[in-house]
């Protein structure tokens, strides 16, 4: 059974996130940058799916600059078998549609039966590439799974997703897009042996032209960013604790109209 | 606290290859989320987590420079940076490393016949299997050449009588690398089976450092092992001075580690704690120290990583492992003792971790090799000198 991975890298959670000079973008000066948290959920189930099966290839895929070959090692160091690498300054305004088109013009060509991501990636939190590319492959898709069970054949698979107070229980004909919820399982850390081993591990560079794409213009942009305003200092009310209370009552009520 | 981020003034990163950060960084993750939670009740316990071996042994650190036998093959650099990183959770989880590492798979590795690297070399790599490693006694401690065990051949069996003392996990380990002097006066390793009769094991208690961390005494009364546990390669001093130059590689790398967590406890405890209306990292004397830290730490990570690339190269000298522990070790020690000061009465409490690595650091002073003893090693080495010897 051939799984792709679609993983983004995202900075490190721990980011202090300033903005740039470009007001359109973060400054990335510094930054620790990491596999989106969701998207190691979706490398480890797809590893499991392999290694319960006996048999298998899992290939990650990522789009992004030449930096994105570190998180891509990261997920051939966790134990996937080889990695496709769309790098190209065509796709440096990629939004989230002209991401899922590269992304299923690759997975057109590798033909797997399954797709994993993460449910969204945790820098923009726009958690909308898995269920694009479901729809640019005309495939089916089910978002935020906490379990799923491919069929002895690989001709379609249960998929347990989370909403409000339990699971959906779906069933899914394969080939299909699943992306991966926090629960889905535990990932694994990289060994060292599987870090030294990531190294022999084939990172293909495709550029947009070999995909016969042209990256059209996004049709989202990011017009400006603007850090949240500081928060206001707190205040002491003083006094007698009899009008001090009168007085909270009443700035609650009516400054704060919280209650 | 934030999240530890690692120290890195020089752009030292720079220096790594792809594959040594990506192993620092798996390391460090690993310590952050499986030991660093549990580390303060180990600590009070005075008891080192038992479950966490196998894990080590599967994330690959046990033996992690060793070629075959399921080990991975790493630099010596890449070992240095797995030493630091475990250190920077506790002295005594980067000391089960280092024994398991250097003193017991080593040893056996280097020194050992077929049979024995087939035997323990792939148990030892995943923690099935633990050992230890018996050179210091209770009347030979920096003087290991004086040593009063004995090995006496028999029959079909070598019978060793003796004690040994001050080693870590002795009383959790299948396996023990025990150097004693044979009839003909030479120093030989031998390897002994937990469960032989005559071997027995006893903890020490009442720590005030290493708390994290089993360290036994072995008693060898009349122990029969046979004559296949002899390891057949080396014979004389030369044998676990072999060992301990290993270990000693990565206590100057760990001592890195040790020191960087405290610096950078103390870096955020400063930024944050207020007195007189503002940050104390405001005030000269707290930046003194937190510059000396910092110092210390980018002067220490040069030179265990060029030490590393010697070592890698295969040009390196045990004095230069020796410059290293001695220097490394005393910085961290003097650096920790800074950190608790810098967080006054919060520093004597294991809330902060910084007091643990400070007790820590004197028995890493101390142990393989004191900061005096390596002192006269290098000492001894630039004049030509020799200040244990006999006069």
């Amino acid at each position: 059974m051939k799984i792709v991975v679609a993983i983004k890298q995202v900075p490190d959670t721990a980011t202090q996130v300033k903005i740039g000079g470009d007001p359109k973008a973060i400054d990335t000066a510094g930054i620790t940058w990491i596999v989106s948290p969701y998207d190691e959920f979706a490398i480890e189930e797809a590893l499991r799916l392999k290694e319960k099966r006996g048999q298998g290839e899992v290939i990650a895929v990522s789009l992004g600059p030449d930096r994105v070959k570190e998180a891509l090692r990261s997920a051939l160091a966790m134990g996937c078998d080889r990695a496709i690498h769309l790098n190209d300054p065509a796709w440096a305004n990629a939004d989230t549609l002209a991401t899922a088109q590269a992304l299923a013009a690759v997975i057109k060509q590798e033909q797997p039966a399954l797709v994993l991501c993460g449910r969204q990636a945790i820098d923009d939190d726009m958690g909308a590439v898995g269920a694009q590319l479901a729809e640019v492959l005309g495939w089916p898709c089910a978002s935020w799974i906490m379990e799923e069970a491919v069929d002895a054949d690989a001709k379609s698979v249960r998929v347990g997703r989370q909403v409000e107070g339990g699971l959906e229980v779906f069933d899914l004909p394969l080939p299909a897009v699943l992306s991966a919820q926090k629960g889905l399982n535990e990932p694994r850390y990289p060994t060292l042996k599987g870090i030294m081993g990531a190294k022999k591990k084939e990172i293909k560079d495709v550029k947009a032209g070999d995909l016969g794409l042209t990256p059209a213009a996004p049709q989202v942009a990011v017009k400006n960013l603007e850090a949240l305003p500081a928060r206001p200092p707190g205040r002491v009310i003083q006094g007698e604790i009899k009008d001090a209370v009168k007085e909270l009552v009443r700035a609650l009520r009516e400054d704060a109209k919280a209650i | 606290m934030e999240k530890f981020r690692g120290v890195d003034y020089y752009g030292i990163e720079t220096l790594l290859s792809e594959d040594e950060r990506m192993i620092r960084d798996a390391v460090r993750d690993w310590v952050e989320a499986e030991f660093i939670p549990i580390v303060p009740e180990h600590h009070r316990a005075g008891t080192f987590p038992i479950a966490l071996i196998p894990k080590l042994g599967e994330l690959g650190v046990f033996g992690a420079t060793l070629k075959g036998y399921g080990c991975a093959g790493l630099s010596s650099v890449a070992y240095g940076l797995i030493m630091q990183e475990l250190e920077r959770g506790d002295s005594g989880l980067r000391s089960c490393a280092s024994v398991q590492s250097g003193l017991v798979m080593y040893p056996i590795y280097a020194y050992g016949s077929d049979a024995q690297k087939d035997r323990w070399l792939p148990v030892l790599a995943t923690g099935e299997t633990v050992g230890c490693f018996g050179l210091t006694e209770p009347d030979h401690g920096s003087d290991p050449g004086g040593m009063k065990t004995r090995a006496v051949k028999k029959g079909d069996a070598y019978v060793l009588n003796g004690t040994k003392l001050w080693i870590t996990n002795g009383s959790i380990a299948d396996v023990a690398v025990v150097w004693a002097k044979t009839e003909d006066g030479e120093i030989r390793g031998f390897l002994v089976e937990k469960g032989t009769p005559g071997f027995s094991t006893l903890d020490i208690h009442g720590k005030f450092s290493m708390r994290a961390s089993i360290t036994s005494e072995l008693a060898f009364q009349d122990c029969r092992i046979p004559l296949d546990n002899l390891l057949p390669n080396v014979q004389g001093l030369r044998g676990p001075l072999g060992c301990l130059n290993q270990a000693r590689y990565g206590i100057a790398w760990g001592a890195v580690g040790a020191l960087m967590a405290c610096y950078d406890w103390a870096l955020q405890y400063a930024q944050q704690r207020v007195q007189f209306g503002k940050p104390i990292g405001s005030f000269q004397l707290v930046q003194q120290k937190l510059v000396w830290m910092l110092n210390e730490i980018t002067k220490a990570q040069l030179l265990v990583l060029q030490l590393g690339r010697l070592k890698d190269a295969g040009t390196v000298r045990p004095q230069q492992v020796s410059l290293a522990k001695m220097n490394n070790v005393q910085a961290a020690l003097d650096g920790a003792r800074m950190a608790r000061d810098i967080l006054g009465a919060a520093g004597i409490v294991d809330e902060h971790p910084v007091i643990r690595h400070m007790l820590n650091l004197e028995t890493v002073n101390t142990y393989e090799g004191t900061h005096d003893i390596h002192t006269l090693i290098v000492g001894r080495d630039v004049t030509g000198l020799d200040a244990f010897g006999a006069a």
